[in-house]
């Protein structure tokens, strides 16, 4: 084969891509695997002969509406999953950005350990994973937990893969947690221009007795909203009752009955303006008033979690070299949480390492783990942390 | 759990371990004390079983460090002399999974009791692992809880809850022990110390704490825990309805949940679990009734109330001939005793139980209800029925007398558990594998899945160090460890680079 050229797989099932890690692990040559290509996170890696492409794995294989369960292969479109479930009442609790065309597909959203405001209360992507069956560059289909919603029998294989970037090896089919769809909605909002008052309003909502959908902020030119967003039977009340608690805490409080839009604003301050870069704060909730002010000083919005304290510092387009000395100083500011770079362009993912991991015995077991599972480097070589 | 059963042959330590040998007794000694370190014939007998008392194995040694630097240097010896470990927390595990190997090291944390630090702010608690579930919600009451519940709180440790990822009545809801550990220290087989998570959230890197939490020991112990803690629900309602059949008790719980109404708790019992819990507990409940459905709503006021209407009149029209409603917290607290007195109390009705923890997708319910009745009478043996509807585990009690029906009781037990597989579910939803149930893994997983298993375990354990014997259906070697990181043949021709 000439030097330079690119060979792009799309295996129409499981065991085609088996077969195919296995084959290129066999030549040496690398693997890339990419669902819809939505997010261009990690180092850029090393640049690798296979494109393996999830799209003719995209079956809805089973959806056990009884049971709240689904099986799926990782290229269904999360949207159109989304559509189906609607249609039964039900939802898979995962609302991230979908990316260009809404092409995000569950197996990248799980791989990359994505996620959205429903994050509050329902958890994160490995919260939903209850089991997956893996290609592994050694050929084989392995699978681990089950399909029903408690299991302890064996390794949480589905944790780890989940969020492994596609290190360890191909996810091709998995089974998640359903949940029924909130019966109605309600938002409270609370605004203020002290990201002090910010925080202190958002800790008093996190911590009431309110059964909360999400609870967000944002932090935008010198101002900050918390956002209470409510589903079920009695939304409506419990937003009222949220935007007593957010006037209690001193902001301009009110309620939003057609709140879509406001969430809508929410989940795309995830993602950055093309040249622009996203920062990943995992933080603390009693940080947050640090982390508003550290946007504000970069010139960034923020967007966050306000009760698990993950936030998304989106930067805007910039030159690259700037960039960096901004993302360097957000770092210096908020050590030692860790400040993972998302979105951003593939120079400044070169000049800085993205996902901001200490040298440290954690990574060296991380190793470890990549090198049992993936001895010949196959998958993805060279995105994740450490340079795995 | 009375149990006269004959003691069953151990795990088996593998033959490649060395034996426990006077050097390492001393360097043992030295670490933790001579206080600390056991090895009179009484106080080892002590440590021979956990909750499960069919498995029986004396360790050479039992030592009890009393902080994170012993543990490591307990370890690092035991990896020193090539000698195998058991961690074991309270004791009160039902798969055997603290059994100790025979002349093994058996490492009991009950002396690591301390809260470290309550950190209300950020919703967190670090404990070391000795500390009982129930001090854990102590600790950062009355404002917040910690959700996992299992029907031991009272006793079984933080450790060992991760160690098997502990459930409970109320996880159906609120999740597992490992939706709610965000962080772990932890000490390798190795003895290397290996900070994994924190209180943040989203750390970059593998999950390597959903690795761990569940792995049964095996892949290390853990010497301190980050807690989520959760703000206590505004509002509890609770109800049992009484049904004539467990068939009608489950479609009630199907239309429940698939109406939108995600319950704090929904716990089944069938007559014989009934009959006995009531004679323990003499709450109330009445004895000639085919199943009792315990239902528990919690959360907003606004959003209880709205529920419970639903839910009262969804059991109504699948045919409850009897429902009662808690009116304060003592009746609320008299049905949740019995339903946890629902283990201790098959004592009443039979000498001996054996005790399952299957776990089917919850439509399956009927069907697999009626195998276990039909196996029941094929066996001639009683079969007692308590479960955690809302997530499909069920905890099939076989009832037996004498030991000579110990056998019998274990084989019925296991083809409830085929059953359970065959309906699509799993072999154990909270108790674990261990030693008990390895046998039945290979009814789940096939060979391929075993293999990738057992990588996990070789990158934590290369030589099989930790809790030998456990979860896995049959000893397995690790492998030549892969040398130092390869270099990607791009990285090396200077066409990438890595950090």
């Amino acid at each position: 084969m000439p030097a330079g050229t690119i060979r792009r797989e799309t295996p129409q099932t499981a065991a085609d891509a088996a077969q195919l890690l296995r084959a290129a692990a066999d030549e040496g040559t690398a693997v890339r695997i990419a669902g819809a290509g939505t997010k261009s996170w990690g180092h850029p890696g090393a640049e690798c002969v296979v494109r393996l492409h999830t799209g003719a794995l995209d079956a809805i294989v089973e959806h056990n509406e009884g049971d709240l369960t689904a099986l799926l292969q990782p290229g269904v479109s999360l949207r159109e999953l989304d559509e189906l479930l609607a249609g039964a009442g039900q939802m898979l609790a995962l609302d991230p950005p979908l990316g260009a065309g809404d092409a995000a597909t569950v197996g990248g959203v799980i791989a990359a350990a994505d996620s959205g405001p429903l994050r509050h209360r329902y958890g994160a992507p490995r919260d939903l994973v209850l089991g997956i069956t893996a290609a592994l560059s050694d050929g084989t289909l392995a699978h681990a937990g089950g399909k029903v919603i408690k299991n302890v029998a064996g390794y949480d294989l589905a944790k780890l893969f989940s969020g492994s970037f596609g290190t360890l090896g191909l996810i091709v089919e998995l089974a998640v947690r359903l949940h029924p769809r909130p019966r109605a909605q309600a938002t409270a909002t609370g605004t203020t221009d002290d990201p002090a008052a910010l925080a202190r309003a958002a800790s008093l909502v996190a911590h009431s007795s309110l059964e909360l959908q999400s609870l967000d902020v944002r932090w935008e030119a010198a101002r900050g909203t918390v956002l209470a967003r409510f589903g079920g039977v009695a939304a409506a009340d419990q937003a009222v009752a949220a935007q007593r608690l957010l006037a209690s805490a001193g902001m301009r409080a009110a309620t939003v009955a057609d709140d879509d839009a406001l969430w809508a604003l929410q989940r795309a301050g995830q993602r950055s303006a093309e040249g622009g870069a996203v920062v990943r704060v995992s933080g603390r909730p009693s940080q947050l008033a640090d982390v508003c002010v550290a946007a504000q000083v970069a010139g960034a919005t923020l967007v966050g979690r306000a009760a698990l304290g993950v936030s998304w510092i989106a930067l805007p387009a910039a030159a690259p070299g700037e960039l960096v000395t901004a993302i360097a100083r957000v770092r210096k500011v908020l050590a030692p949480s860790p400040c993972v770079v998302l979105d951003a362009p593939a120079y400044v993912r070169t000049h800085l390492d993205p996902w901001d991991h200490p040298e440290d015995s954690a990574l060296v077991l991380m190793r470890r783990v990549k090198a049992r599972f993936d001895p010949t480097a196959t998958c993805n070589p060279a995105v994740f942390v450490g340079g795995i | 759990m009375r149990t006269s059963s004959p003691p069953t042959a151990a795990a088996s330590s593998d033959a490649a371990h060395a034996a426990l040998t006077p050097a390492l007794l001393e360097r043992l000694r030295a670490v933790c004390g001579r206080d600390h370190t056991y090895t009179d014939a009484d106080q080892l007998r002590t440590y021979e079983s956990d909750g499960l008392l069919q498995y029986r194995a004396t360790p050479g040694v039992v030592v009890l460090p009393g902080c994170a630097a012993e543990v490591r240097d307990v370890v690092r010896a035991c990896a020193d002399a090539g000698v195998p470990w058991v961690a074991r927390g309270a004791g009160s595990g039902l798969s055997g999974g603290a059994l100790p190997v025979a002349r093994g090291v058996l490492i009991a944390l009950t002396r690591m009791r301390a809260v470290l630090e309550v950190d209300l702010p950020n919703q967190r608690i670090v404990v070391q692992p000795g500390v009982t579930n129930s001090e854990v919600s102590a600790a950062v009451g009355p404002t917040h809880f910690y959700p996992p519940d299992p029907s031991s709180q009272i006793v079984c440790s933080i450790g060992g809850n991760v160690a098997e990822n502990s459930g409970g009545a109320h996880c159906f809801k609120y999740g597992f022990t490992t939706n709610y550990v965000t962080g772990l220290e932890v000490v390798l087989p190795d003895g290397e110390i290996v900070t994994l998570g924190g209180k943040e959230l989203d750390q970059p890197g593998y999950d390597l704490l959903g690795a761990f939490v569940g792995s049964e020991g095996t892949l290390g112990i853990c010497t301190s825990v980050t807690l989520r803690v959760i703000p206590v629900p505004e509002s509890i309602k609770t109800m049992v309805a009484f049904f004539d059949t467990t068939g009608e008790a489950g479609e009630t719980v199907s239309e429940i949940v698939s109406g939108g109404v995600i319950p704090g708790a929904i716990e089944m019992m069938d007559n014989l679990t009934i009959q006995a819990a009531e004679q323990a507990v003499g709450a109330g409940f009445p004895t000639d009734v085919g199943a009792a459905l315990i239902i528990e709503l919690d959360g907003s006021r606004v959003e209880c109330d709205a529920c419970f209407d639903d839910v009262v009149a969804i059991c109504e029209r699948n045919g409850a001939i009897g429902i009662r409603i808690a009116g304060d917290e003592a009746e609320r607290a008299a049905i949740w005793r019995t339903r946890k007195a629902a283990f201790a109390a098959m004592g009443r009705i039979a000498s001996n139980y054996y005790v399952q923890d299957g776990v089917i997708p919850r439509t399956k319910l009927p069907e697999v209800l009626a195998r276990i009745a039909e196996l029941s009478e094929t066996y001639g043996m009683r079969v007692a029925n308590v479960f955690h509807a809302g997530d499909g585990n069920l905890h099939p009690l076989v009832l037996y007398d004498g030991d000579g029906e110990a056998a019998r009781a274990e084989e019925l037990a296991g083809r409830i558990v085929e059953a359970c597989v065959d309906a699509g579910g799993s072999i154990t939803g909270e108790h674990g594998v261990g030693v008990d149930k390895k046998r039945y893994m290979p009814r789940m997983f096939d060979e391929p899945d075993l293999a990738a298993f057992q990588m996990l375990r070789c990158a934590f354990d290369p030589r099989g160090l930790a809790n030998p014997g456990k979860v896995m259906p049959t000893p397995r070697l690790c492998g030549e460890v892969p040398g130092p990181y390869r270099r990607h043949p791009l990285e090396r021709d200077g066409l990438a680079e890595r950090f």
